[in-house]
Parts: structure tokens; C-alpha cells; sequence
């Protein structure tokens, strides 16, 4: 049961903006869409929300077909990027609109409109209008306009992408209270991994309007089955060394060369992509099995309470994330470690074969 | 002495200064200065107050005229400001059909003044003209320069065709503005085209609107070229306008005093009312349930 989209195609043009989708999202799960910009995670949310019919294939909620069923006939809500709500209307009627195009009582629509608001701590914004409050509290009655329906459907789109950081954290786990107390299925998009791992739940990867894994998150994160899947939900961006494996010897980079053992040693001889997270480098050796890089510094850039040293190993560029705040020579010669075990290593058409869990799970579509 | 060096941004505003000070302010403190003397010829000038006001304020044609351009104004914001909005709501929003329909509702404002005046009154003569022939034809008596109701009927459509594409550009411009994101919250809410334009397109229209609306106000509350060219004022003095009739007075009659003090009254009502208008619009339907 729950929401069910088979082979869903949506071509505009001759631009295919969503290929072969085929999802199965159970009756009140989380689910995270992950993409970059132009991935189709809108175009899917809007195929979900009944707003856009698909070219082709077939969505089912709850066994019943609504392919073609108008957004009107169906139960969702939807949460924008931009803070959309109605202008001229208070945030108490904002929040009460969607209830009173469904005719329901007064009496019942102010308990629940008053009930909402005390949960996104807008009670006292009541009487004000939207253009009156900041951002995050604009936001707060957007969400709150979609929540007051019990439907079925909750999509949020970028929900929080125009507020700043420090609203976003908290929002953000806010919404996550609030979805855990719902029985609707959730649907989020993000471009941000660590707001995909934050929220939990199911992952769907998506890149050029296809899917390319889904499953939950921590899954994903440890094992993601394409190198694409790795870049989009990796960030600093995960970096890559070229190298190969010869007689039990991986021969790395610029002349690293280590043995080949545990997970990795029955992967056959040939050419290879190690895959490393730039929190996984580190300046010192932490142990016996680490491996140098000797490399140059080209950049430095402190992120918060972190640095980011961008590295350059013969073509190779690399990021190292460091923990604290460190002031680097751009120019200066630099070795960086990493210990042999944190390789996600993909073959040449870029599938992984092994990744530092050690067991590969082929959930969801492979590119 | 570093004070003095920040007082030389001044300098920066100066030629700022001087033009408005050419362009409005001198020639309105020369009109002030008239309306309070009278002027035989050069040299010889008496100082009369506040006469000439008075008797300007008691002058029965005065307040004709000045019922009859409210009634114009008031007749030019009432048709032409929803007929603006709805035929923006009814332009196409992509495509060649945009760019043709936004070309054809821009043409009459590229004609000049006197040359549209000239224009209806061929377009409404009873005998040759397109619309006058053809409504006598029907039985009807059209005539705009015997009935002063046809005078009006021949100014208000010269007014509505020549202007309200102005609303409808500035409307426009305001619809294309709004997100398309809001026009979908309003779809999954289940919102009817009546609610979607009432709490949607009215409001992110507003603007757009005041300015529709003080411009065409202004505008038509100083209206001359049109009616002087089509009506001269006539029939009778039925659309003699105060611009109409304050050029009567200064340059027909040569009451410079008079004049001058009626174009004072003149200046602080088209103020007071764009104020007022704006003032309203400013606050109009917010809040409301």
C-alpha cells in the first residue's frame, strides 16, 4: 500500500525530463529525493502531486489509479522553495484557507488553525500578513498551511533553501518532530547530503530525471552503487584516484602502491576508480596500514569550524576536510593519509565493487 | 575643518538643484506671484490677495466644469481599469500571440494627442464616418457636435481605446511577475480562477494598480488635446473641461490673475486626490478574510 509510480516518463518538448521512475513509497514514510539542480526531483514532486500528468506509466495510491486524477480530487499539500502564500490574506486565514475551501465548520477550522501554529511557534503572528514577517516565519506558515489537511501526500520542495543556516537547522528539526507524528507519506527534496542524512528515512538518488538508487539513507551513504551516486551525495564532492590492480598490488596515483587485503583482495586485476570522502583524509597517519599522498596545497578555505584544503596530486585535484581552523601556505608541499579500508573502489563503466562496508546492496535501479 | 571637506558632496546635488529649479520650481513661484497681483501691463501691478482665489472659488462655471471632470475621471478609472485588468488576464502568456497581442494593445498609445482627436472625429462624422454612418444607418441619431451626450459617448470610447492599453500593459507586466508557484499552491489548496485572481493576482497586482490608477487619474483629470480637437468644449459648455476652461481664461479672455490661481487650485486638487488614491490602494484589502 501506500504510493506507487511504475515507469512514469514526462517529456516536454523534445526534452525528457523524467525517465523509467518506478518507486513504491510506503504508507507514512520518509522519503528523501537527493539531486542536483535539474535532476527532475520538482518535475517528479509535481507528478506526485497530480499537478503535471505523466507521458507515460502508471501511479496508484493505495491500490487505487490516479494517473490522471486532478490535483483537486487528490488529498496532498505541497511546500515551495519560494514562500508562497496568499498576500492579502492574515497568516491565521492563510493557514485556515486550505480548510475552508473544504467548508468546515468555524469552530473546528480555529482549533486547528490555533493547534498548528502553536506547533510551528507562530501563534502570535496570527493577525500579521505574510509580507510583514521574515523568511523563516513566512515559511513557518507555508508549512503550516500545508499540514492543517490531514493528506495523505506531504511533498516539500527545497523547503528550506532560501532561509539561512542557522533558521534551516532549525526548521529542519522541527519538521522532523512533526513528520514522525504524521501519517502521511513525506516526500522532501534537497540538493544537500547532510540534509538527506539528517532527516533519514528513505534516500532516492536522482540524476537527469532518472533514479539511480534509492534505499535508506545510511545504505546509500555507505554504499553508493555508481560513481554518480557517490558525487551527488557526497559534499565536499568525493574525490577520486585513478589506479590499478596488478598480482595482489594496487598501484595508486603518482606511485602509491600498497597491498591488496580483506574486502578488496578477490577484486580481478585491472584499471579502477578509488573513491575517498575528504573527511576520510587526514594530515596525520593514524595507523601502521595508512597510506601517504604527497601532494600541493592550492587552496584553503575555512567552512565554519573546519577547513577545506584543496590538494593537487600530479593531475589529481582532492579536498581534505580537516577538522578546526588552520591557516595553509597555498603553494606549500603537503602529505595527506588515508587508510586503504575507507576506498569505495568502482570498476571502469564506474559500478562499485567494493565499499568500505563491504556488502554492496543492489536496491533500486542501477544506471 | 574636515567638516568642510564633507559639506562638498553638496556641489554633487547642485545641478540636480538647478534644473528643478528651472523646470518647476521658478515657473511655479512665477504663477504664485500672479496670482496674487493684478497685472495691467509692465510696471504696473497692484497686490490683491487672496481676491483672485475668491473669486475664482465663486465662479459658477468654474465648479460646472470642475463636476464634469470629476465625472470624466471618475468614469475613466471605472472602465478603464477593470477593462485593462481583464483584458491582461485574457493575453496570451508565451508564444507569438504574446508578442502580437502586446504589439496591437500598444498602438494607440504611440499616436499623438491632437492626431487622435482628429482621427474620431472622422471615424464618428454622421456622414462618411465608419462608426457615425454606420449607427445612424441603424436608425439611431449619432451626432457629437449636437448632442452633448454624444459628445460624451464619442470622448469616454476616444478615452477607453486610446488608454485603457496602458492598464492592460502595466496589468500585464504585474501578472507576469507572480511566481508560477503560487498559481500551484493555489491548485493543490483546490482554490477556484475566482479566489486564485481574488487572493493571488488582485493583491500581487497592487503595484502595478496604484500606478495605473494615479497616472490614469492625472492624466485624465488634465485631459485638453482630445476634447479641444473633437468638441472645442461644445456642445454649450457640456465638455469644456478645466483645462479647457482655464485656457479660455488665460489665454481667451487674458485674466492672467485668475488663471494663476485657478492653476494653483488646480495643482493641490490632482495632489490632494493622487494622495488620496494612493493612500487607499496602499491599504485596500489587507487582512481581509
Amino acid at each position: 500500500m501506500g504510493l506507487l509510480l511504475q515507469d512514469v516518463d514526462k517529456i516536454v518538448g523534445r526534452e525528457v525530463h523524467l525517465k523509467d521512475i518506478s518507486l513504491d513509497l510506503a504508507a507514512g514514510s520518509r522519503n528523501v529525493i537527493i539531486g542536483r539542480t535539474l535532476a527532475g526531483k520538482t518535475s517528479l514532486l509535481r507528478i506526485m502531486a497530480g499537478l503535471d500528468r505523466p507521458a507515460s506509466g502508471r501511479i496508484t495510491m493505495d491500490g487505487r489509479d490516479i494517473t490522471g486524477v486532478s490535483v483537486r480530487k487528490r488529498s496532498v499539500a505541497m511546500v515551495y522553495q519560494q514562500f508562497i502564500n496568499y498576500p492579502s490574506l492574515t497568516v491565521y486565514n492563510n493557514i485556515a484557507s486550505p480548510l475552508k475551501l473544504a467548508g468546515i465548520d468555524k469552530k473546528q477550522i480555529d482549533r486547528r488553525v490555533r493547534q498548528i501554529a502553536q506547533m510551528l511557534h507562530i501563534e502570535n503572528l496570527l493577525d500579521r500578513l505574510p509580507a510583514g514577517l521574515s523568511g523563516g516565519q513566512q515559511q513557518r506558515t507555508a508549512i503550516a498551511r500545508a499540514l492543517i489537511k490531514e493528506t495523505e501526500l506531504l511533498l516539500l520542495d527545497e523547503p528550506l533553501v532560501n532561509l539561512d543556516y542557522k533558521l534551516r537547522e532549525q526548521l529542519r528539526l522541527e519538521l522532523q518532530e512533526i513528520f514522525k507524528r504524521r501519517k502521511a507519506i513525506v516526500v522532501y527534496t534537497t540538493t544537500e547530503p547532510a540534509e538527506a542524512l539528517m532527516l533519514g528515512g528513505n534516500i532516492i538518488v536522482m540524476d537527469q530525471g532518472r533514479i539511480l538508487q534509492t534505499g535508506p539513507a545510511p545504505n546509500v551513504y555507505h554504499n553508493p552503487i555508481t560513481t554518480r551516486v557517490a558525487e551527488v551525495f557526497s559534499d565536499p564532492p568525493i574525490n577520486y584516484l585513478e589506479g590499478s590492480i596488478h598480482s595482489g598490488k594496487v598501484i595508486l596515483g603518482e606511485n602509491i602502491c600498497f597491498t591488496l587485503n580483506g574486502r578488496m583482495s578477490d577484486l580481478e586485476a585491472g584499471d579502477y576508480r578509488f573513491g575517498v570522502r575528504s573527511n576520510h583524509f587526514f594530515l596525520n597517519p593514524n595507523g601502521p596500514g595508512d597510506i601517504k599522498i604527497s601532494a600541493t596545497v592550492e587552496l584553503s578555505e575555512i567552512n565554519g569550524s573546519e577547513t577545506f584544503i584543496h590538494i593537487r596530486h600530479g593531475d589529481t585535484s582532492l579536498v581534505v576536510q580537516n577538522e578546526g581552523v588552520h591557516q595553509i601556505k597555498i603553494g606549500s608541499a603537503i602529505s595527506v593519509y588515508v587508510n586503504p579500508s575507507r576506498f569505495f573502489v568502482y570498476d571502469k563503466q564506474g559500478l562499485l565493487k567494493s565499499s568500505p562496508t563491504g556488502r554492496i546492496h543492489q536496491t533500486g535501479a542501477a544506471a | 575643518m574636515e567638516k568642510w571637506q564633507d559639506n562638498r558632496a553638496w556641489f554633487l546635488v547642485l545641478p540636480v538643484f538647478v534644473i528643478v529649479a528651472f523646470s518647476a520650481i521658478i515657473p511655479l513661484l512665477t504663477v504664485i506671484n500672479y496670482s496674487v497681483q493684478d497685472i495691467f501691463g509692465p510696471g504696473q501691478r497692484v497686490f490683491v490677495g487672496a481676491e483672485w482665489f475668491k473669486e475664482v472659488l465663486g465662479d459658477k462655471r468654474l465648479h460646472a466644469a470642475l463636476w464634469r471632470q470629476f465625472l470624466f475621471s471618475g468614469l475613466v478609472l471605472l472602465i478603464e481599469i477593470p477593462l485593462g485588468i481583464i483584458i491582461a488576464l485574457t493575453m496570451p502568456k508565451k508564444g507569438w500571440g504574446a508578442s502580437a497581442s502586446l504589439v496591437t494593445l500598444a498602438l494607440p498609445l504611440l499616436i499623438p494627442w491632437n492626431v487622435i482627436g482628429t482621427i474620431w472625429i472622422i471615424f464618428t462624422r454622421p456622414d462618411i464616418g465608419l462608426f457615425g454612418a454606420t449607427i445612424n444607418k441603424l436608425g439611431m441619431s449619432f451626432d457629437h457636435t449636437a448632442s452633448s451626450l454624444d459628445a460624451w459617448v464619442t470622448l469616454m470610447l476616444m478615452e477607453v481605446w486610446h488608454w485603457t492599453p496602458l492598464v492592460a500593459l502595466l496589468a500585464y507586466a504585474g501578472l507576469r511577475a507572480i511566481p508560477e508557484a503560487y498559481y500551484q499552491a493555489a491548485k493543490v489548496d483546490g482554490a477556484s480562477s475566482w479566489s486564485v485572481f481574488r487572493h493571488i493576482q488582485l493583491p500581487k497586482m497592487r503595484g502595478v494598480l496604484t500606478i495605473a490608477v494615479l497616472l490614469r487619474f492625472m492624466d485624465s483629470f488634465l485631459i485638453y488635446a482630445e476634447p479641444f480637437v473633437l468638441t472645442g468644449g461644445g456642445p454649450g459648455n457640456s465638455t469644456t473641461f478645466l483645462s479647457i476652461y482655464l485656457v479660455k481664461i488665460a489665454v481667451g479672455q487674458f485674466d492672467l490673475g485668475p488663471a494663476a490661481a485657478f492653476s494653483l487650485i488646480y495643482f493641490l486638487i490632482i495632489l490632494l486626490f493622487s494622495w488620496l488614491f494612493y493612500q487607499a490602494l496602499q491599504n485596500a484589502g489587507k487582512g481581509e478574510g
